[in-house]
């Protein structure tokens, strides 16, 4: 059963590959294109709430649609494009980067995949059947479990669909770093996005349980008549809020800490320097992870938790920002004097100190318990968490795009018009937040459909909503630049970028197998030591034989399309009995996929060495 | 298909369950996977414990829990956790036979218990009107206890469809992961419920 | 050494290790009941509240450290990452839990 020559394939063998696909690279792709398109999503919905807000009393969009318009794009934003992007460029690069010729668990990687992509579909068909959820992303109790219609029905079955693909992401990472390293590779040899990679994952597994548990309760509440949030029968509203963000707070996180991570590889590959601090860095790394942990009250300063949980909550925040500080100290001394080459992915890393920076110091001012009852539910606090997420996050994608393409696509990206969508999408962002401190601080709350007139706040947001256009230029300008590269972009060879790590030491795009044989690692910037011994590849850890591959496997796919079709049954079971065929039919095809995976054998292929050795090196 | 002399050594190993690379990642996989079940438990077990003694009129769980029940649905699912250790023993032992044995006993077991659960929800939503809607108590109570009794429940489907499908096959490398798998995560459901009986029963008790 | 796929014996070393192991587990077992019994009668003599959650909670704790460390072999080599998870998740574990018992409200 070896694999057939991959010849020119028709346009439904290549739907079928990667409908069946268990390689972590098209997974990576698949991640990265319905993340794209989310992103897209999500960035319109943002256009349309900045042209409501263009001027005072607009009446652009219905207040109703307001209302779902900012539920879409939170929800979309951080579960449907943030952290798919991120999970694509991890199943991408990670397991290049560790030496590996697979993930763990090809099967559930792939089925993390289609669970999450379904979830997003999931969302976003809420537009067409009586509108979307419109209780906020955060969904409080108990306006979620009041809103009327199905659209926070959709919100909870979407997410417990793709929260439940991305906690199999997690695991699979998490296996995968421990027991699949090549000969040589110890934990403190790992590349920082790596690392990153693995403390990610394991606040995927701790946190995400929390998510699928207050989901639950959410649903129970909707569809079955539980009494959670419902005070007349006992119920606590503020159970939904703490689960909220027990989960939600570690969230954040699990967005920031793959970008500190790629943008570690970027700042030392551009600066021809070995990381500053590594071992600061990984520490660091694993404190904030811990630290995130335990604060996520601080999005509850004004419930009445009281002076003393407040206080606890607010200092456990305000720590944050040494292991923080640690790590912008860091990259600023690798960067110190080193040979420094500016492009795109380093442009993107560059604007993203400052940028993040300035997110990071109105952190420690939300954080002050007593101060945050006069930012909370402002501009102030949108302002802040958009200097992170996207002055973090999104420049941390964007340059975890420049400069993982060739890699990943075989294609360097158009540096002009990579500088283009960077001076833009910079200045665009500036525009549009940093002005938004001080409507904050003037007092326009967040989340309000429309602002009265000479109030102080007509001007900062014209100039808000002029730098979203800019912003949008930015991202069409990339989609360009994408287009243009797939179609006439300079072949990229294997190492484009003078690389230190072990991605870089194999073809672009890698083999389906990465590796033909397993690569000896003698230290960290395995890459770079070969080079500067004068040897200028890896030397092997093991003698050319047969690979041993697993099957590719439509289960994923259709165990996802079951649990999808479900759904739908658990959301209109309130209205109509027939939508029980859909519940138990779509239940049936999932937990049967779970059956047929369970009981057919699957040993999986072996690429034998003589197949190896007729591949050109 | 040239490796299944590989999975059927003419010696088996003596750790079969962590012999192939596929092996010590569902070992790894699934401690991992019981990581992030602790927190889920725990978020059930705070909802349950912030929600106690919110009865809305109804009754309160002391007035609810009858104790011989629950402890026969200890001694039963304790047990259970017993016997599946025998199975694991007689599997590195490489007696498939009695492996088999000891694992059906184990799933005997487990549906026994099981069986008790659901007559002891019959017997509250009867006897005492006691129900998941009638307070957020009783939404707590059935959720929390509901999401045990529904791992039992997949527990047993794994089991039965591991047992069938290996019946006539023995053992091998390749399927031995999957029974130390099950065993591990039949030992957790033990785990959780030693809480439960705890915290939801007898202290339930004890107010 | 037995030669024979299915029914073969690994060699007597490791059988009696095997039922060394196993002897272990079968105390462990009988000592879970026991606690098992003890947290009943506790509760049956009526013991005072303040005396009695935390006993029957440290009965809790005990009994799962057995089921971890005896059934589930936590204590053998080769389970440093399957700790580190397990204790991570009952850190995040106890977190919860006080949120949601201490810091509700009421």
């Amino acid at each position: 059963m070896s694999n057939a020559a991959t010849q020119n394939k028709g346009f439904a063998a290549v739907l079928w590959d990667y409908l069946t696909t268990v390689d972590h690279k098209k997974i990576g792709k698949l991640y990265l294109y319905a993340g794209g398109l989310f992103f897209l999503l999500g960035g319109l919905e943002a256009m349309i709430i900045r042209i409501q807000l263009i001027k005072p009393e607009n009446n652009f969009i219905s207040a109703g649609l307001y209302n779902e318009m900012i539920t879409m794009h939170g929800t979309t934003m951080i579960f449907l494009a943030a952290m798919p992007l991120l999970l694509g460029l991890m199943n991408a690069i990670m397991p290049l980067q560790i030496g590996a010729r697979d993930v763990a668990f090809p099967f559930l990687n792939s089925l993390g995949f289609w669970m999450f992509l379904f979830g997003g579909i999931m969302l976003n068909v809420s537009w067409f059947t009586g509108g979307a959820p419109d209780s906020g992303w955060t969904a409080y109790a108990p306006l979620s479990t009041q809103s009327p219609g199905h659209g926070v029905d959709y919100y909870v079955m979407g997410l417990q669909l793709s929260g439940a693909g991305t906690l199999m992401g997690g695991i699979n990472f998490l296996v995968t770093i421990v027991n699949m390293r090549a000969p040589g590779m110890t934990y403190m040899r790992m590349p920082l996005f790596t690392w990153t990679t693995f403390v990610v994952s394991i606040l995927i597994l701790f946190a995400f349980p929390a998510l699928t548990v207050g989901l639950f309760l959410l649903m129970f509440d909707r569809m079955f008549g539980a009494a959670f949030f419902d005070v007349a029968l006992g119920g606590n509203s503020i159970i939904w809020q703490h689960l909220f963000w027990i989960f939600g707070h570690p969230e954040v996180y699990i967005l920031i800490l793959p970008a500190f991570g790629l943008f570690s590889d970027i700042f030392s590959t551009f600066s021809k320097k070995r990381l500053f601090g590594y071992t600061a860095m990984v520490f660091a790394t694993i404190l904030i992870a811990f630290l995130g942990f335990m604060v996520w009250a601080h999005h509850m300063f004004t419930v009445g938790m009281g002076p003393v949980a407040n206080s606890i909550f607010a200092i456990a925040t305000m720590a944050i920002a040494v292991p923080t500080g640690i790590k912008i100290f860091n990259w600023l001394l690798t960067l110190w004097g080193g040979s420094i080459t500016i492009n795109s992915a380093m442009l993107w890393s560059l604007g993203f100190i400052p940028s993040f920076t300035l997110g990071g110091m109105t952190g420690v001012m939300v954080a002050a318990a007593v101060a945050d009852y006069q930012y909370h539910d402002t501009y102030f606090v949108v302002a802040h968490f958009h200097y992170v997420i996207v002055g973090g996050v999104v420049f941390g994608i964007l340059a975890g795009l420049h400069y993982w393409w060739p890699k990943i696509f075989g294609r360097i990206l158009h540096e002009g018009m990579g500088k283009l969508t960077f001076w833009t999408f910079f200045i665009g962002f500036h525009l549009t937040f940093f002005i938004q401190h001080f409507l904050g601080l003037m007092g326009m709350p967040r989340r309000y459909w429309v602002f009265l007139e000479d109030q102080g706040l007509d001007t900062g947001n014209l100039i808000s909503t002029i730098g979203a256009f800019f912003m949008a230029f930015g991202v069409i300008v990339f989609l360009i630049n994408a287009i243009y590269t797939a179609v006439k972009g300079e072949k990229a060879p294997a190492d484009p970028w003078d690389g230190r790590t072990l991605e870089w030491a194999i073809s672009s795009p890698p083999p389906h197998y990465n590796f033909k044989q397993l690569p000896l690692v003698r230290g960290l910037d395995p890459l770079w030591i070969e080079k500067m011994e004068g040897k200028g590849k890896m030397t092997p850890a093991e003698p050319l034989g047969d690979i041993h591959m697993p099957n590719g496997s439509i289960i994923p796919f259709v165990m996802s399309l079951g649990f999808f079709i479900a759904s739908f049954g658990f959301i209109y079971q309130t209205n109509y009995d027939i939508a029980y065929i859909f519940l138990f039919g779509g239940m049936a095809i999932g937990l049967g996929s779970m059956l047929v995976r369970s009981l057919k054998d699957d040993h999986g292929y072996h690429i034998t060495k003589e197949e190896l050795e007729r591949e050109a090196d | 298909m040239s490796h299944d002399h590989s999975l059927n050594p003419e010696t088996m190993p003596h750790n079969p369950e962590k012999a192939t690379l596929e092996g010590k990642n569902k070992f790894l996989g699934l401690w991992f996977f019981l990581g992030g079940e602790t927190v889920l438990f725990a978020s059930l077990f705070g909802t349950y414990l912030a929600l106690k003694n919110s009865t809305a009129g109804g009754p309160s769980s002391e007035e609810l829990f009858g104790l011989e029940l629950v402890f026969i649905m200890t001694m039963l699912l304790l047990t259970s956790s017993l016997t599946s250790v025998y199975a694991m023993y007689h599997m590195k032992n490489n007696d498939f036979k009695k492996m088999q044995l000891w694992l059906g006993i184990t799933g005997l077991l487990g549906l026994a218990f099981l069986s008790l659960e659901i007559y002891e929800f019959y017997h509250y939503i009867h006897d005492y009107g006691f129900t998941f809607r009638s307070s957020a108590f009783g939404s707590a109570f059935y959720t929390l206890v509901g999401f045990h009794g529904g791992h039992v429940l997949f527990g047993l489907c794994w089991l039965t469809a591991i047992m069938v499908r290996n019946a006539k096959r023995g053992l091998n490398l390749y399927n031995a992961p999957k029974f130390n798998t099950f065993s591990l995560y039949w030992h957790f459901i033990d785990v959780v419920w030693v809480f439960i009986f705890t915290v939801v029963y007898l202290m339930g008790k004890v107010g | 050494m037995a030669n024979n796929t299915n029914t073969g014996n690994p060699d007597t070393f490791h059988k009696q290790k095997h039922k060394d192991e196993m002897i272990k587990q079968l105390i462990t077992f009988v000592l879970m009941i026991v606690f098992t019994i003890i947290a009943f009668v506790v509760v049956l003599t009526g013991m005072d509240k303040f005396f009695a959650i935390p006993l029957l909670l440290l009965l809790a704790v005990v009994q799962v450290g057995f089921q971890f460390y005896y059934f589930m072999h936590m204590k053998d080599k080769g389970h440093e990452m399957p700790s580190l998870m397990i204790y991570g998740g009952i850190g995040a574990a106890i977190v919860t839990v006080l949120a949601l018992t201490l810091i509700i409200w009421w």
